[in-house]
């Protein structure tokens, strides 16, 4: 799946799980700031990504990361961020 | 089962880590203030503790998988139907299975069964964390021994 493929589906999964419209969602927004899921939404979302993609989401790493400083929180909140590091996940499962 | 100290789960009778499944038995109380209030005159167990039973079953399925490194929060229950009553003494096996395990969740389906009829079935996402507090950690370890969790599963947590 390529990169844009990969955000589509995000987006779809976004869009019906928390009930956005679909066409306010861009590359560009924020998970949180800008589409306001909040985390137990973002559970659901999250179950949806791992079961359409056969991945495990490192949610806690990530989480960690950015509490820490060491990643914005861009990297894995804003969906094109986000379908890139699906795509990695994807990618090192084979 | 002590209902009114939230202790739904009396034994757990098989667990399978590698097929991620759990079965649990327990025990409706003859008596329980619960049962006074719910309903007078014809006491029946609250569904919404049917569902917290199936939640802790499966509970301590998503634990046991973590090796009780973190804790297991209820967050979402979906799909949950009572299909028949269930009263005071009534013996009660619940199987859960998980379906999912995710980083920091997990996802499960559940149900009770009594004399191998299905009585309430429901659908559990957890979030797992890190232990809030020791004292948590302490207790909850204390129910896990009660509850028949093998030690070894705890031994490394």
């Amino acid at each position: 799946m390529s990169d844009s493929a990969t955000y589509e589906k995000v987006a779809d999964i976004i869009s019906e799980i928390c009930g956005i419209d679909r066409a306010t969602i861009t590359p560009q927004s924020h998970a949180i700031n800008d589409l306001g899921i909040d985390s137990l939404d973002f559970l659901d979302v999250a179950f949806a990504i791992d079961k359409a993609f056969g991945i495990k989401m490192p949610l806690e790493q990530w989480t960690q990361e950015v509490n820490q400083g060491g990643v914005s929180g861009e990297e894995y909140f804003v969906l094109e961020g986000l379908a890139r590091n699906i795509d990695k996940l994807v990618a090192a499962k084979g | 089962m002590r209902l009114e100290y939230f202790q739904m789960v009396d034994r757990i009778a098989a667990m399978d880590l590698a097929a991620r499944t759990i079965v649990v038995d327990c025990t409706l109380p003859q008596e329980s203030p619960i049962f006074e209030g719910h309903f007078p005159g014809y006491p029946i167990l609250p569904g919404v503790l049917m569902i917290e039973t199936i939640a802790q079953a499966g509970g301590w399925l998503v634990m046991a998988g973590l090796r009780f490194r973190q804790m297991a929060f209820l967050a979402k229950v979906s799909e949950a139907k009572m299909r028949s009553f269930l009263t005071p003494g009534q013996v009660i096996q619940v199987e859960a299975t998980q379906e999912h395990d995710g980083s920091g969740y997990a996802v499960l389906s559940g149900r009770i069964r009594s004399g191998g009829k299905l009585v309430a079935e429901a659908g559990i996402t957890y979030r797992v964390m890190d232990f809030p507090n020791p004292a948590l950690r302490a207790g909850l370890f204390e129910v896990a021994r009660r509850v028949g969790v093998p030690e070894e599963l705890l031994a490394d947590a």
